[in-house]
């Protein structure tokens, strides 16, 4: 396939491979020897009145704009509108995104100041003139790409890119008359006269960017490029080393088997007796309740200590002990039905004394110390006594 | 007819005066042949460089930066002393392309595409060391303040982000300036073209432009903005990279001279390395008449000064140093001359201050091989500025107990080769596919190219004004 398409890329190169021009006249080209000719004839076309015409050169003529007749570019402006918009879209950026958005401590400097945004926000402003100055020179004010201007592939086109100066003047002009236009082209001087003719193509081809298949092509395209670099993406960002976020490193994970040490353990066991800050060991732990010198309850009462009580108790107690308390729990019929926490006994219980069968457990209820903290047993204790009350309401708990 | 009656007798900028049509001929006259044997073998020599660069860099990516020698103390070495070293090589392009430019220096036209490829090529090489040194390169992009589900922003206080703008800006306009400029010529060459397939690629890069007047007097003010824009922007880019040392509080990084000694450095090595390749090329590709001897003599001039500007610097430096009554900068600079990287030093003086004042001599500044060998060295003493700024300030500061001595490794040493590989590599391809030369402009400045006479639109006779 590779081999047929060289061959008629070969065949091309040997057939004529200038378009077929229509019947249609685009202007007069006329060529000139010497850059002060074509000053002349482009001040004289311009003095005649023509207004759509132009000059052609190798290189850039000093006095050619006031020959012609044009006025200043306006590629000037274009950039400076974009330059100032990079200014203040750059002062924007870095104050809304450090100054408001996130706003990170750095050796206590204050969030946004000016002096050291101005290195960004003068690359911006540098960066967008440029761009715009580039692009708005090219696309906005020349009109390019323009690749089948009906002036390429003539010879008029070949001299003026090398060494010789022209003039063109297109039939569309008012002005523009056969006879008349060419008569002024000769008394100028010039060595050559060139009718250029439309293209076919500059006559009948519509824009090809919005042609239907053209469109459907960039859809599909997207569509693929976008789904074959998610996978490949994914793929290779997160299973390929090195590729890997760093989880696979030269160490030693939890509970994976180590040989420098003789019991192969990969981590190491604490000094005996070591305590964990803040998880003292309970001191009864184990103990009847005859031997416990019971605590009362560190917490204060407050609604924030009730509402924590709750959520605990809620967790962890209600699946036997039920939401109220009553041994009513989701899992009765399956466990022992726990007794209720609103008999004589319980109401009659310390705090320290609950404290102790949740830290230590009772009959077939294990010790909870594992899944709840010291403060969040106290602040279960606070919302077993606020249960108690409910359920157990005198006239004088009334509110007034 | 000519302007030097009238003024003060200039050199000619094209010399053996040719026609138009000998311009293009001879400039394009590298794309249109088959590669030249010695081209082949250049191009094989930096292409193993870049190989060996390249299977250097896949050892840093699959096993880390731990290939390299930098750490603790000297955690900045290699590859930030590259990075600085090819960004400065950059400077003289667009120093050549735009503050010329706005002087009116006419004499740039013959150096100024070169000048330009080299920016962009160097840029490039440059831009890749602070990325990979980062460790985790693919992870760059968080570099760019884009909206991230982390919800995070870059942290604009801090110089290494004004660094990712300034030098990332500073490619983007230079890859515009010289890509505007190459449209013209390729215009040429897609007339020229001589196969279906040049002339179909020619004619899409040349975008279908003309050289009508109207738009040229668009692109002549383009061209302008860019040259004015430019301007600043090559003198910040180097003073923003000399922030990412002088915003530290490290001795011998510490110093308010950054920016402008840093400027200088950069344009002076910049310069080294454009004359060293282009006394090659214009020998290999016979544009000797195009590429004169007035412009190296120029260039040696331009040498002189800035190295001069540099051997301030250092001095200033030393001064400072004295006359903050730091004990620890005095220390930093005493340790330059005397500690153990004395040599590294050494070399940084000699081939960047004292041997350069040879150009004072017209004889030295006009003599080829004294010249290459002077460049070249040039281009050793900047790469070792470097290294004398960041190693040796690092591996000794505060603490004597934390010092240390930096090491490079077989991995350092084969990304600097790389470097080098990727740089050539680039050029060469360069050199067979454009014109090295800005053919439109050097048309411009040969004799007679301009128009004598100033015209308004008329429509009776012609009655001129001089010039």
């Amino acid at each position: 396939m590779i081999k047929n398409l060289i061959n008629k890329i070969k065949e091309f190169d040997s057939s004529a491979d200038v378009e077929k021009r229509s019947n249609k006249l685009f202007g007069f080209a006329a060529l000139y020897n010497t850059p002060n000719e074509v000053i002349e004839a482009a001040a004289s076309v311009a003095g005649k009145g023509y207004q759509k015409f132009d000059a052609y050169s190798p290189y850039p003529l000093h006095g050619m704009d006031s020959a012609m007749g044009l006025g200043k570019t306006k590629v000037g402006y274009f950039a400076f509108t974009f330059g100032i918009t990079g200014t203040f879209l750059a002062l924007l950026m870095i104050g809304w995104m450090n100054g408001i958005d996130f706003q990170n401590i750095i050796g206590g400097k204050p969030f946004f100041s000016l002096p050291p945004s101005i290195p960004i926000t003068f690359e911006v402003t540098v960066l967008l003139t440029g761009i715009s100055a580039t692009l708005g020179m090219l696309i906005i004010f020349n009109k390019l790409p323009k690749i089948n201007s009906p002036l390429n592939d003539t010879d008029f086109m070949k001299n003026v890119t090398s060494d010789k100066y022209g003039i063109v003047i297109n039939a569309d002009d008012e002005l523009f008359d056969e006879n008349d236009t060419k008569n002024l082209l000769l008394s100028t001087g010039a060595y050559s006269i060139d009718n250029i003719y439309y293209r076919e193509s500059n006559l009948t081809t519509k824009t090809p960017i919005f042609e239907k298949k053209f469109i459907m092509a960039i859809i599909l395209t997207a569509i693929a490029t976008a789904v074959i670099s998610y996978f490949t993406l994914n793929w290779v960002l997160y299973d390929t080393q090195p590729f890997d976020w760093m989880w696979l490193q030269k160490r030693i994970d939890s509970q994976s088997e180590s040989n420098f040490f003789p019991n192969k353990f990969g981590m190491r066991e604490p000094v005996n007796g070591t305590v964990a800050r803040g998880f003292m060991p309970y001191e009864y732990k184990g103990m009847p309740d005859s031997m416990v010198k019971l605590l009362s309850n560190p917490l204060p009462i407050s609604k924030k200590v009730l509402e924590r009580g709750q959520d605990r108790f809620n967790i962890f107690c209600s699946p036997c002990h039920g939401y109220q308390g009553d041994g009513e729990g989701r899992l009765r019929g399956q466990f022992p039905k726990p007794p209720t926490l609103h008999s004589e006994k319980v109401r009659n219980w310390t705090d320290g004394n609950i404290y102790h069968v949740i830290t230590n457990g009772q009959n077939v209820m294990p010790s909870y110390a594992e899944q709840v903290s010291r403060d969040d047993r106290w602040a279960i204790i606070h919302y077993i006594r606020s249960l108690q009350r409910s359920h157990n309401a005198s006239d004088s708990d009334l509110p007034k | 007819m000519s302007f030097d009656s009238t003024y003060t007798k200039e050199l000619p900028l094209v010399e053996n005066n040719p026609t138009l049509r000998q311009i293009d001929d001879a400039i394009l006259l590298p794309t249109q042949i088959k590669p030249l044997k010695g081209w082949w073998i250049a191009l094989g020599l930096s292409a193993t460089a870049l190989l060996i660069g390249a299977v250097a860099l896949g050892l840093t990516f699959y096993y880390g930066i731990g290939m390299w020698g930098n750490n603790q103390p000297v955690g900045w070495a290699f590859g930030i002393v590259n990075f600085v070293f090819w960004i400065g090589i950059g400077h003289a392009g667009t120093l050549i392309s735009a503050i010329l430019l706005l002087f009116r220096q006419k004499w740039r036209t013959g150096i100024a595409r070169f000048a330009e490829a080299m920016t962009i090529f160097a840029v490039m090489t440059a831009g890749i060391f602070p990325v990979i040194h980062t460790g985790r390169p693919w992870l760059a992009g968080y570099l760019i303040p884009l909206p991230n589900q982390n919800g995070v922003w870059v942290n604009f206080l801090s110089p290494l982000l004004w660094d990712v703008f300034a030098v990332s800006t500073y490619f983007t306009i230079s890859f515009l300036f010289w890509s505007i400029g190459l449209i013209p010529d390729i215009a040429l060459m897609r007339d020229r073209a001589t196969t279906k397939i040049k002339k179909t690629i020619y004619s899409v890069l040349s975008l279908g432009w003309t050289n009508s007047n109207r738009n040229w007097s668009n692109y002549e003010r383009a061209y302008l903005i860019l040259a004015g824009i430019s301007t600043p922007l090559v003198l910040s880019v180097h003073s923003i990279v000399s922030f990412d040392f002088a915003v530290s509080v490290l001795p011998g990084w510490h110093t308010t001279i950054f920016p402008p000694y840093f400027v200088a450095g950069a344009i002076f090595s910049g310069f080294g390395m454009v004359s060293t390749v282009l006394i090659v090329v214009r020998k290999a590709f016979g544009l000797q008449h195009i590429i004169t001897m007035n412009h190296l003599d120029t260039m040696n001039k331009i040498l002189l000064a800035t190295s001069t500007m540099v051997g301030y610097s250092y001095m200033m430096e030393f001064f400072i140093a004295w006359y903050s009554g730091n004990p620890f900068e005095m220390f930093a600079f005493a340790n330059r001359v005397l500690g153990p990287y004395n040599w590294a030093w050494s070399i940084m003086v000699s081939c960047n201050v004292l041997i350069p004042q040879l150009f004072w001599f017209k004889k030295i500044r006009r003599s080829i091989p004294v010249t290459l060998v002077i460049v070249l060295l040039v281009n050793v003493g900047m790469w070792f500025e470097r290294f004398v700024i960041i190693v040796i300030s690092l591996h000794r500061d505060f603490l004597p107990s934390s010092w240390g001595i930096f090491y490079p490794t077989i991995t350092d040493l084969s990304l600097l080769l790389g470097s080098f590989g990727f740089f050539f590599t680039f050029l060469l391809l360069f050199l067979k596919t454009f014109p090295l030369v800005s053919i439109s402009e050097v048309k411009g400045v040969t004799e007679g190219a301009q128009p004598t006479i100033h015209l308004h639109p008329h429509s009776n006779g012609y009655p001129k004004e001089k010039a």
